[in-house]
């Protein structure tokens, strides 16, 4: 695995954004803890402080500037190292008492806090400033190291912490995108096989049930379906090659034959009209294989009108009343109330006249053919013989193309017919159903149109036009 | 009869022409849409016919500004596509029959004539027939009524129809695919050939016992109604 494939990938970048929110969320807590702890000390301070100049001011009421004098010049030798800073100057800056040296630098407010640096240790200092009677100033403060040692604690934390979180941030966002890599790169790879060629390949399952494998298992899922259609495909065309490759073999071997001797007009008449008539079978079974794609491929909803299921169920009656007559057999329309569906009126009559001539091609001769409508719902057709029927575990087959179970092939059709109908039927949300019709078979056509399936013309669904 | 065929596939083209040369046709040739256009609007010709997919103008395109110039020569549309939409399509954009490749000359020849026809009676004006006559056959389109040669013959539903649609293009070749067309308003092929079997019925009633066929079949075509003097 590249590197910056791995710094690439969408994980690693997902846990530096994720690690960027983290730390500033982070940063916002700290700075929030440290000013909350800074605000404390200080208020401390000026506390302690405030308490002290409660004491001076007592000792300066009763004693006035002298004994504050002395009592500064007590406590700035009674403290060493509590912090305290007393300092009482003339205006000239002269230091009067206490335990600083020089008066700090800088201008000195009259009344008021100030911070300075002690000249002395450069520490820092908070402290409160006073005139006294005029003549006089006085600071009374604290050093506030203490303020400054947590400001670096914090800061360092900060640094520190923000360094360790980056490094194992930045490591466990590699560590997850190496293994989420690894597990799609197994997606890919096999992906890459599929396209290849290898269309039996699967992608591996962990077996946690993870997000992972479900995306395996569905795109294994997706692949078995893929190979089924395709398997079908090559069927079909296999299929396709030998029904339009045995004609077209004829078709030439007749016209090379009959180019091999001297030609007289009779012979060549004879040939070319039966070279039409081949390619006339050609078209037609090529004409059936568009119309089944076309029915397949459902693209022309659009054009479709409001068909009286009856109507059309005594149009292909009358078309085939002649045929079943020569071979004497009845054809009868049963009796029975009308339905309707949204449709293609030409498709539907195109399947209903194969079922028709389905039939009559296998009823006995004096055979008896019932075309029924039933107004449902779901609205029904049904086209039922006393032939000799269709073996259950053969009608599943008799609905594929090029299928024809009569087992020498040779008499009229192309194996089209029923792949037709099937195509139809599923084109108008219809099941179509062989059962057996005792004896004989029965096909059904129930029409049951999905829930909110649109008729173009006037927007009515199917179903409501079917109930109507 | 002068037919332009705009068709940009060269050989079938040539093939086209020959034949409808042969069946006593005058053919002109063109193979984009433009020069189709240009010959359509410059001469006078008895039917057009126009491929769907042609380079440069498209054979909608060109029927259409022919339409919207006022010119009604009857046309037939050529087209791969075979769908219901695009039949739609090309009858809405001013087409009046429409053809689907691969299609049988016989069928395209047949096509023709009849489109052909249909152009001169529209020419002549709309006249409400109530009886048909051809040779010595008569309907009675009121009466429901059929005699040939003075004698009654009973037709039912349907052989009347199919008859009184022979007779409304006696002369002319009827396919199968046609005759389902008019007949029954479907158009499919059917696995079997069913409509011969209707025109057998309909040859018992109408020629059986007369000297004189009048139904005769077109060999690789279809059907036509004819007597033997030619008398149109």
């Amino acid at each position: 695995m590249r590197r910056t494939a791995l710094l690439r990938s969408s994980t690693f970048r997902l846990t530096l954004a994720y690690l960027a929110v983290f730390g500033l969320s982070a940063l916002v807590l700290l700075s929030f803890v440290y000013g909350a702890s800074v605000t404390f000390m200080e208020r401390q301070v000026m506390a302690t402080i405030d308490a002290e100049v409660q004491g001076l001011r007592e000792q300066y009421q009763t004693g006035g500037l002298a004994a504050l004098a002395r009592t500064i010049a007590f406590r700035a030798e009674s403290d060493h190292n509590s912090g305290s800073v007393y300092v009482l100057f003339d205006t000239a800056g002269n230091v009067l008492a206490g335990n600083l040296d020089e008066p700090p630098a800088g201008r000195i407010t009259d009344e008021g806090w100030l911070s300075f640096t002690r000249a002395s240790d450069g520490k820092p200092v908070l402290a409160q400033a006073f005139l006294v009677d005029g003549r006089a100033h006085l600071l009374v403060g604290r050093t506030i190291e203490d303020k400054r040692d947590t400001q670096r604690l914090i800061r360092n934390a900060v640094f520190l912490g923000g360094a360790v979180m980056l490094v194992l941030g930045a490591a466990g966002g590699l560590v997850l995108s190496r293994w989420t890599l690894a597990r799609l790169e197994a997606v890919n790879r096999t992906t890459t096989r599929i396209m290849g060629g290898d269309l039996g390949q699967r992608i591996a399952v962990k077996g946690g049930g993870d997000e992972f494998d479900e995306l395996a298992l569905n795109l294994n899922a997706m692949l078995e379906r893929i190979e089924q259609l395709v398997a079908g495909m090559r069927e079909v065309t296999d299929n396709v090659a030998h029904d339009l490759r045995t004609p077209l073999t004829r078709l030439r071997a007749r016209i090379e034959v009959g180019l091999m001797g001297p030609l007289d007009p009779a012979t060549a008449r004879t040939v070319l009209e039966d070279t039409v008539n081949d390619a006339e079978t050609l078209i037609a079974t090529f004409d059936a294989l568009l119309n089944i794609a076309r029915a397949e491929a459902g693209e022309q909803r659009a054009s479709w009108e409001r068909v009286a299921l009856r109507e059309i169920c005594r149009d292909v009656v009358d078309l085939y009343a002649p045929l079943a007559e020569d071979r004497h057999m009845t054809l009868v329309l049963r009796p029975g109330p009308d339905a309707a569906v949204a449709g293609n009126r030409h498709m539907l009559a195109q399947a209903l006249a194969n079922l028709v001539d389905n039939a009559i091609k296998y009823a006995p001769e004096g055979g008896r053919i019932e075309v029924g409508v039933g107004a449902g719902p779901p609205p029904v057709v049904e086209v039922a013989d006393n032939g000799p029927g269709i073996p259950t575990h053969l009608r599943e087959r008799a609905l594929e193309r090029f299928v024809r179970l009569a087992p020498d092939r040779t008499g009229p059709g192309n194996g089209l017919g029923l792949s037709l109908v099937k195509a139809v039927a599923r084109l108008h949300g219809a099941a179509l159903d062989l059962d057996d019709n005792r004896p004989g078979l029965v096909v059904r056509l129930r029409f049951q149109a999905p829930a909110g399936r649109i008729l173009p013309s006037d927007g009515r669904p199917a179903e409501a036009i079917a109930a109507s | 009869m002068k037919i332009l065929v705009i068709e940009d596939d060269v050989p079938s083209a040539t093939y086209m022409a020959k034949g409808l040369e042969e069946s006593g046709h005058a053919i002109d040739l063109a193979h984009d849409g433009k020069t189709g256009l240009l010959l359509a609007a410059t001469n006078d010709y008895d039917v057009l016919v126009v491929d769907r997919m042609l380079p440069g103008l498209d054979g909608l395109s060109v029927v259409k500004t022919l339409r919207a110039t006022g010119n009604a020569t009857p046309v037939l549309f050529l087209s791969a596509l075979g769908q219901v939409d695009n039949r739609v399509e090309g009858l809405k954009a001013g087409g009046d029959d429409y053809l689907v490749k691969p299609y049988a000359f016989s069928e395209l020849l047949a096509r023709i004539e009849a489109l052909a026809r249909r152009g001169a009676a529209a020419g002549e004006g709309e006249v409400q027939v109530t009886s048909l006559r051809y040779a010595d056959l008569g309907m009675d389109l009121l009466s429901r009524r059929v005699e040939r040669d003075g004698r009654r013959i009973d037709l039912q539903p349907r052989e009347f129809k199919l008859l009184e649609v022979l007779l409304r293009h006696a002369g002319q070749v009827m396919t199968r695919t046609m005759l389902l067309e008019k007949v029954w308003d479907y158009r499919f092929d059917p696995q079997t050939n069913i409509i011969d079997v209707h025109i057998s019925r309909l040859r018992q009633k109408i020629d059986k016992g007369f000297d004189v066929p009048l139904i005769h079949t077109v060999r690789g075509a279809g059907y036509s109604l004819r007597a033997p003097d030619g008398t149109p």
